[in-house]
């Protein structure tokens, strides 16, 4: 934020499609990627009532049968104009709500499709997780969006759950699940549509803002080197522009965590305190990721109290 | 602190423990209990813990020659927030600090440990990471040896620590409760103070955040005390309670005057007790 501001301008301004989310009440606004796929991409911004919380990237997919929707967003409202938006394409009905992890820009806008009654679909760790920061996450909700917003936007937790793959049939077209060891968090999905080689990463992929570690960073590289064999014709990060250059389009989240894991890893070797590691490690991977100065002191202190346990 | 029963005015409540963890539908409500159990303003939150630790004894402020707190001014990650103690004496026999009480005032229980010191320390700088649950001053009181006691404050930007989830992987924090690695962080003298680094895997929860498996508020788990000898002989020990981040990690001096053993054993609020030993051998 902050310095950020006219940086988020510009960018949407060369995102054309996308407006500012303030206020506003119809459907988002969404851009098709494929046939039948729909994303709406988020703000780089951290949530305020001005935004709603939609500034993770969710979406849709929809098959002859019924519909998918891939992540819900940041807030009930959030939520509610995803459905909306979904509503201007399609009568179909809503079967699946996958959620990629549990942060609540992806996941605070479930509570729009309960009465669609979907099956509810995540990582085997989600509900868990869910349950165990849903308070917190709230009380964060109510500072953001005030008490309104935030008590409406509940945890609803997956009816079904995967630990390692599971294919949703849409009616003619198969999704296939993936859920993955500890990386960015310890309940990560992606989602494959076989139809159209679209790969949904969740917050495996950050493109612009810059990655947030609540998880593993050897994990998530490791994660990302079995991303980097799987075929994919397009990718959708969790935040950031949609990509076909695969697995290119992870290159520069890969440099910084790389950074990251090298510069950590040198200050514990060099008997640096966690302290003495924060001001200093990665600082050079600053230019070009939105939202630095806001994560990247935490993601030095994840990396920290992660590798001091290593040997 | 859980010996010392006039700590019992900022103590979380144990009924009230017990009506959380057992009232799965309360969740809110239990929240709102708990925040109405802490002391009621955060501004004089200080001037309801002094009474209970240190009576109407005087405590000197004008200590920045004797003693630093050192912590960021806006904690980046609340639930790990590194915090250091230096002291400026000598911790020699003839005037030492012999205990050291770390207070988070607004914290739900706002004494984070008490260290109990010794001369043979050499050094009574003490350093480790503390949950900080909103804005708050963190304070030291240091207890010298004479029974004079000298205060140093400072103030932290923060929130959420104690009530946010303290795993990233609660999986795999679970699978090494216990683990613990015992550093020097150079190479020993004889009659030199070391610094050495203590190392604890476990979650310290503090019962703020609802269980995983069974949905429900989990009792406290936390490291509770910790005792630390050179040769069989006490140097050291300390009482922590769920202030202290998961994975405990403490830096702190001691003077070999002799090569010999290092060894520390913590205990946890279900009793368990953890060990090891590191062999000291001067060049």
């Amino acid at each position: 934020m902050r310095g950020f501001r006219s940086a988020v301008i510009m960018l949407w301004c060369c995102m054309g499609a996308v407006m500012p989310a303030a206020a506003s009440n119809g459907a988002l606004p969404m851009q098709q990627l494929a046939p039948g796929m729909f994303v709406y991409l988020g703000v780089h911004e951290e949530t305020t009532a001005a935004n709603q919380g939609a500034i993770a990237n969710i979406g849709f997919i929809v098959g002859e049968r019924c519909v998918a929707v891939i992540d819900t967003g940041g807030s009930l409202k959030n939520g509610q104009r995803l459905r909306l938006a979904i509503r201007q394409q399609t009568a179909l009905p809503v079967c699946y709500v996958i959620n990629t992890h549990v942060h609540p820009d992806h996941v605070f806008g479930n509570a729009a499709f309960v009465g669609d009654q979907p099956v509810f679909v995540g990582h085997q760790h989600l509900a868990a997780s869910m349950l165990a920061r849903g308070e917190h996450y709230r009380r964060t909700l109510a500072r953001q969006l005030g008490e309104p917003a935030a008590s409406v936007s509940t945890m609803i937790v997956p009816t079904r759950t995967l630990a390692s793959e599971l294919t949703l049939d849409l009616g003619g077209r198969l999704l296939q699940l993936r859920a993955w060891p500890t990386a960015h968090t310890d309940g990560d999905l992606t989602v494959l549509d076989e139809k159209t080689g679209a790969l949904w990463l969740g917050d495996l992929l950050f493109e612009r803002r810059v990655p947030s570690l609540d998880g593993s960073l050897k994990g998530w590289l490791a994660a990302m080197e079995t991303l980097r064999s799987l075929p994919a014709r397009q990718v959708i990060p969790g935040h950031g522009a949609p990509s076909r250059d695969w697995p290119g389009a992870m290159d520069r989240q890969e440099h910084y965590l790389q950074a990251l894991l090298h510069d950590v890893r040198q200050a514990i070797r060099d008997r640096k305190t966690l302290a003495e590691t924060v001001p200093t490690a990665a600082r050079g991977e600053r230019a070009g990721w939105l939202l630095f100065d806001d994560y990247h002191a935490r993601n030095v202190t994840a990396a920290y109290t992660e590798l001091e346990w290593e040997n | 602190m859980r010996r010392e029963p006039n700590f019992l005015a900022v103590e979380r409540l144990p009924a009230l423990d017990a009506l959380c963890r057992n009232a799965t539908a309360a969740m809110l409500s239990c929240a709102l209990l708990l925040a109405a159990a802490a002391p009621a303003s955060a501004a004089d939150n200080w001037s309801r813990i002094r009474p209970g630790l240190f009576q109407n004894r005087a405590i000197a402020e004008d200590t920045a020659e004797m003693i630093e707190l050192v912590t960021p001014v806006r904690a980046e990650d609340a639930a790990v927030v590194p915090i250091a103690i230096r002291t400026r004496l000598a911790q020699s026999p003839g005037l030492y600090a012999k205990r050291l009480f770390l207070i988070i005032d607004n914290n739900p229980a706002p004494l984070a440990a008490v260290f109990k010191l010794t001369p043979e320390l050499g050094r009574a700088d003490i350093e480790t990471r503390v949950r900080i649950e909103e804005y708050t001053h963190i304070r030291v009181v240091a207890e010298m040896s004479d029974d004079s006691l000298h205060m140093v404050s400072r103030y932290v930007k923060a929130s959420g620590g104690c009530s946010a989830p303290a795993g990233k992987d609660p999986a795999a924090a679970a699978a090494g409760t216990g683990k613990m690695k015992l550093t020097l962080e150079r190479t020993p003298e004889l009659n030199r103070p070391l610094l050495a680094q203590l190392m604890i895997r476990h979650p310290n929860t503090t019962g703020m955040a609802m269980d995983q498996v069974t949905r429900l508020y989990a009792p406290p788990h936390y490291v509770k005390h910790i005792e630390i000898a050179y040769n069989g002989k006490q140097i050291m020990s300390a009482d922590t309670d769920i202030s202290i981040s998961e994975n405990p990690n403490f830096r702190f001096y001691f003077l070999p005057r002799q090569n010999g053993a290092l060894t520390v054993e913590a205990v946890d609020s279900n009793e368990l007790s953890y060990k090891t030993t590191l062999q000291v051998k001067a060049d």
